[in-house]
């Protein structure tokens, strides 16, 4: 492995500084980066250590409602945060698929977020919740949705020298509910074959008001079933219906074929997981779904 | 790049000369010579270099020697104190939950992580504890029922 410069800056002003440095890479949980640079798949002539910047690992609830998540706070402390864990229980639930315990205390939020995976378990459901990035740059700081950060496997809108400061999640609409889901072989330690996160607002009367499906490891990046979320609007959740929006969704769906599972093998899941995900989301919100 | 860093390292301080692409394990290893943590895969797949950062279970290969200091690191060797078996350890041998053993400082530390939060845990809770920590001779059954009594123990009559 190549030799590297150590620092662990204090504040952002430093930490975009020590980023403008030719091989400069950011460290947070490590989880990916360590391996990536031991097992020469990566280089890096400076590793900026992001963890020593409080804004950086605060996970800090906003007096408004919604709150905001430290990139680099690890998978544990978002998922054990009270206001996390009552108010975006999916998000928790997501924080906690990823990789094993040993993973969960160290990896982070923001790192699941940069290295671009269409399988990053993390994302679906912030996406569902209409998540915004902060990003601090050396042109200065800039916000941007977080589903707009992504452009492709490992690839992301950060510029040169742009750090992910903190995710930042809208309050919770009133009878609004969300839910990841996602099939691996084994229940532990492994990567989506394919995922699929369900968000629901329904009126007074139980119908949709508005739905909002974000598809895991089904495309170059996570993405929107935008097709299943239209067919859904309006509509009383029936069994017919959210196996018709999982059918829209599979459609929706942009997979290939790999060691993990085939395009069609793919699709199937989505169907699935996306009436999974929607059943459960009408299941917390106490609404019956009718047997047609 | 070459640090002199100072960590803690089972309530010890030490002052070390580390290079900046050592790992937390190879420190551990190699500059201060506690050799009870196990590489096995070396990527953060096996659990086999499990130690506790601030009571919490990390892969000791998945951080750098420099993100020590400031710490509270504790290894398999700070368990045991005089010799004696830490619980844990003792419902292990009773239980015939280790056979070739290079995977058990791991899970014993992933146990005591478990034990430390949760001090009555079902048998899901415990397999989830120790899902990152793979052991290639059991089929874990028997380190299953040796967490599960050394909780029963630990809890008291």
């Amino acid at each position: 492995m190549k030799d590297f410069v150590y620092e662990c800056p204090a504040t952002i002003e430093d930490a975009v500084a020590a980023m403008r440095a030719v091989g400069a890479r950011a460290l947070a949980g490590g989880t990916d980066l360590i391996p990536q640079l031991r097992e020469g798949r990566r280089d890096a002539d400076r590793i900026v250590d992001l963890k020593r910047i409080p804004e950086l690992t605060a996970i800090s609830a906003l007096s408004e409602g919604g709150i905001v998540l430290g990139a680099a706070a690890n998978a544990t402390a978002v998922a054990r945060h009270p206001v996390v864990a009552a108010s975006y229980p999916a998000v928790a639930q997501s924080a906690r698929l990823i990789g094993s315990l040993q993973i969960q205390n160290r990896a982070s939020l923001g790192g699941n977020i940069c290295n671009a995976a269409p399988s990053a378990d993390a994302v679906p459901a912030l996406i569902c919740h209409q998540a915004r990035a902060r990003i601090a740059g050396p042109a200065g700081r800039r916000e941007e949705a977080l589903e707009a950060l992504f452009r492709g496997p490992g690839k992301t809108s950060l510029a040169p020298g742009e750090l992910l400061v903190a995710i930042v999640l809208p309050p919770v609409a009133p009878r609004t509910a969300a839910k990841y889901l996602r099939f691996t072989p084994r229940r532990e330690m492994d990567i989506a074959v394919a995922g699929s996160s369900a968000w629901l607002r329904l009126d007074a009367d139980g119908a949709v008001v508005e739905a909002r499906i974000v598809l895991a490891s089904v495309g170059p990046t996570p993405i929107r079933a935008p097709s299943a979320e239209q067919r859904l609007r309006g509509e009383r959740p029936t069994r017919g219906l959210l196996d018709e929006a999982g059918r829209l969704a599979a459609g929706d769906a942009q997979p290939i074929s790999d060691t993990r599972g085939s395009a069609d093998y793919r699709r199937s899941l989505v169907a699935v997981l996306t009436a999974r995900a929607l059943a459960d989301c009408c299941r917390a919100l106490n609404v019956e779904i009718a047997a047609p | 790049m070459k640090m002199l860093i100072t960590c803690t390292v089972n309530g010890e301080t030490h002052a070390v000369l580390a290079d900046s692409r050592d790992t937390l394990l190879e420190l551990l290893r190699e500059r201060i010579g506690l050799t009870g943590t196990k590489e096995g895969c070396g990527n953060g797949n096996c659990g086999t270099c499990t130690v506790l950062v601030d009571g919490a279970p990390v892969n000791a290969c998945l951080m750098l020697a420099l993100e020590a200091p400031g710490h509270d690191i504790q290894t398999i060797e700070g368990l045991s104190g005089g010799g004696v078996l830490h619980p844990i350890q003792q419902a292990l041998v009773e239980h015939g939950g280790t056979q070739c053993g290079f995977c058990t400082p791991g899970i014993v530390l992933s146990a005591k992580a478990l034990l430390d939060d949760n001090p009555n845990p079902t048998p899901q809770d415990i397999r989830h504890a120790i899902a990152g920590n793979i052991c290639r001779c059991t089929g874990y059954d028997k380190i299953v029922e040796a967490i599960a009594a050394a909780a029963i123990q630990a809890r008291g009559p």
